[in-house]
């Protein structure tokens, strides 16, 4: 089926250069990292973790959400997310592979990136967080083409796909729960020390991740002749509504708790984040942003009449990425550092040459989702003509 | 003997899953201690720690840092941005934040700082390579040639105490060592308690260098060591002991 990603319109091959044009920039300043080091990025003995990991932490979650369309199908036979479930798998396959670039393109030293299987380490979170990326790249890439070339074949997918299937399920939560503990286990880092850490990081997935394939639906049915299903993108936009409530609900449960609390250590990071810290503000604009994203996104998802609305949709999808992007892929790693161990506040700010990498990064992210739903859209286009 | 291509695959699977054994027993059966180093037996039954006596350090004095950095090819980048650095000073109250108080008037004055050297290391818990390890005698090592530089451990630690070379180091020591090795860039390097030095029967060179004898370095489990006397006379605090760390530098304050 592969060859379907190698014909097609002239927009298509468009897309496909200005992607490669984005990841050769951004291959370039990596080579330069690799010769000057990482101090060529903003990071420092401070801040130790910056955009990089910041995005692995927020891609995790897009990447989990496949879940939200498998498991309705997969477990309980709902049909109408029988058309995207394959849109849902290839994009948790584009993101986690996203994240386990972004951990290589953060290494010190990436050459030794195999000491992590040559010594593992059962007590390491990061160890973990390997086994169980790898485990879900490698099953979504198996199931979602597997049941492409069966149903292209229009025969019923083999039966050893089932047990694949089910496996997949759990080990969607367990990719963004261990990426929660690599943070919420660690002594004096008042910010991440919050059980709720997981559970956060799981109802923010679980609606960013179906926003983004409300809008994925979008772009195909403009574009291809494959229509996605009105019926499954508004069965989509319930889960984010929901899962945007949870996410900002749990949000609010840790601002109670370390505000009634009155424990400083607790305070700071999130003084920092919201009203800047010793007159350091750099995230404050960000994350009022974010605030106002997320309200603003309830509002249009809540309300049923503004639900329905297709254009309003869009944009209530756009806020509630956005917001969630500035919250994880922005703030809560970042936020972990500041201020330090020995109480300083020094602030943290991506270089040139380290957003250029980032963007290289999503960028062949794109170019992988594109390509992989290049495939499946010419495949599903066959079976309707 | 007849071998068709399914019973092919079936060997050769077998034989793929063989190579994977190994490194799955691996992990099962062994868990995260650490051997000791091989020099280890000069050292059995011991267990480092030092006492710092803020009271008789000198301000402006920086012999301990000077002869530590020097000693161990620390660089010196000059921007707080890519700063290495084992041994330093910072504020009491950001050295000791819960017990500050708004009448004393040490709040300001510099604590020596280095790595805790901790009974139950964070930093060892997390390093998902363990380049980083705690030997028997207490010392918590770094392996600078096992380190993918990920920073976990930076992460992990409460007291600030890592750091990475964020560039090459070498351009910016002043005067190489030829004793000590230097390091490339993208490791994470921190204090060793002398581990080079003990293992010859010197003790650490910060505190060979303190003119004040404000720094104690000896064996916990020598009941006549100095150390011990120290801890005996007078009552010590230690950093954030309330996380579980077990850090194992006592301040006579």
């Amino acid at each position: 089926m592969l060859e379907k990603a190698l014909i097609g319109s002239k927009k298509y091959y468009g897309l496909v250069i200005l992607l490669l044009i984005i990841i050769g920039g951004g291959f370039y300043f990596y080579l330069r990292q690799l010769t000057y080091g990482l101090g060529i990025t903003g990071m420092s003995r401070d801040v130790s973790w910056g955009l990089y990991i910041a995005q692995f932490t927020f891609l995790v979650g897009v990447a989990a959400s496949a879940v939200m369309v498998v498991l309705p199908y997969y477990l309980h036979n709902y049909k109408a997310f029988g058309r995207i479930t394959i849109l849902g798998e290839f994009l948790a396959v584009a993101c986690v592979a996203m994240c386990l670039t972004f951990i290589i393109v953060d290494l010190g030293q990436p050459a030794r990136a195999f000491n992590v299987l040559l010594y593992p380490s059962p007590s390491s979170i990061l160890f973990w967080d390997m086994v169980v990326l790898n485990g879900y790249l490698l099953l979504n890439i198996v199931i979602g083409w597997t049941v492409l070339a069966s149903e292209r074949k229009s025969v019923p997918p083999p039966t050893w796909v089932k047990p694949l299937i089910y496996i997949s399920i759990p080990l969607a939560v367990s990719i963004h729960t261990v990426t929660a503990f690599i943070y919420a286990g660690l002594p004096g880092r008042g910010f991440w020390l919050t059980a709720i850490m997981a559970p956060r990081f799981l109802a923010s997935a679980f609606a960013s991740g179906p926003a983004l394939l409300i809008l994925m639906c979008f772009i195909i049915r403009r574009f291809t002749r494959f229509d996605p299903g009105k019926e499954a993108m508004q069965n989509l936009a319930r889960i984010v509504t929901y899962a945007m409530a949870v996410s900002v609900f749990f949000v609010l449960l840790e601002i109670f708790t370390v505000f009634y609390s009155q424990i400083p250590e607790h305070m700071h990071p999130f003084e920092y984040l919201f009203a800047g810290l010793e007159g350091h503000e750099k995230l404050v604009p960000w994350m009022w942003t974010s605030a106002i994203l997320a309200i603003a996104s309830l509002i249009l998802l809540i309300n049923p009449v503004t639900r329905r609305k297709e254009g309003i949709l869009a944009v209530a999808c756009v806020a509630v990425f956005a917001s969630l992007w500035i919250e994880k892929g922005l703030g809560l790693v970042i936020t972990g550092f500041i201020p330090s161990s020995l109480g300083r506040v020094f602030e943290y700010s991506p270089t040139g040459p380290e957003v250029i990498i980032t963007l290289g990064v999503w960028a062949m992210g794109f170019l992988i989702l594109t390509v992989l739903y290049k495939i499946a859209v010419t495949v599903k286009e066959e079976i309707a003509a | 003997m007849k071998t068709d291509r399914r019973g092919f695959l079936k060997i050769g699977g077998i034989g793929i899953l063989g190579f994977a054994a190994r490194p799955l027993m691996d992990v099962l059966l062994k868990g995260d201690l650490v051997e000791a180093s091989p020099e280890a037996d000069a050292l059995t039954g011991k267990r480092w720690a030092m006492a710092v006596n803020v009271n008789k350090c000198k301000e402006g004095c920086r012999d301990c840092i000077a002869a530590c950095h020097s000693v161990h090819n620390v660089p010196d980048l000059g921007n707080p941005k890519d700063e290495v650095k084992w041994i330093w000073t910072e504020p009491y109250k950001k050295v000791f934040p819960e017990q500050e108080q708004e009448f004393s008037t040490r709040g300001n004055k510099p604590v020596v700082v280095l790595c805790n050297h901790c009974d139950n290391p964070p930093c060892v818990r997390v390093c998902p390579t363990k380049a980083t390890f705690k030997r028997r005698d207490g010392i918590v090592m770094m392996d600078y040639h096992r380190c993918i530089g990920c920073r976990f451990c930076m992460a992990a630690c409460p007291y600030g105490s890592r750091s990475l070379n964020w560039r090459d180091p070498r351009p910016f020591i002043k005067k190489i060592n030829p004793d000590f090795p230097t390091r490339m860039r993208g490791v994470v390097e921190k204090c060793d308690f002398c581990g080079e030095r003990i293992a010859k029967g010197l003790i650490p060179a910060c505190v060979e260098a303190c003119k004040e004898k404000a720094l104690v370095f000896g064996n916990l489990k020598d009941s006549g060591a100095e150390v011990r006397e120290v801890l005996r006379a007078s009552h010590t605090i230690r950093r954030r002991p309330e996380l579980g760390t077990g850090p194992q530098i006592y301040y006579l304050v």
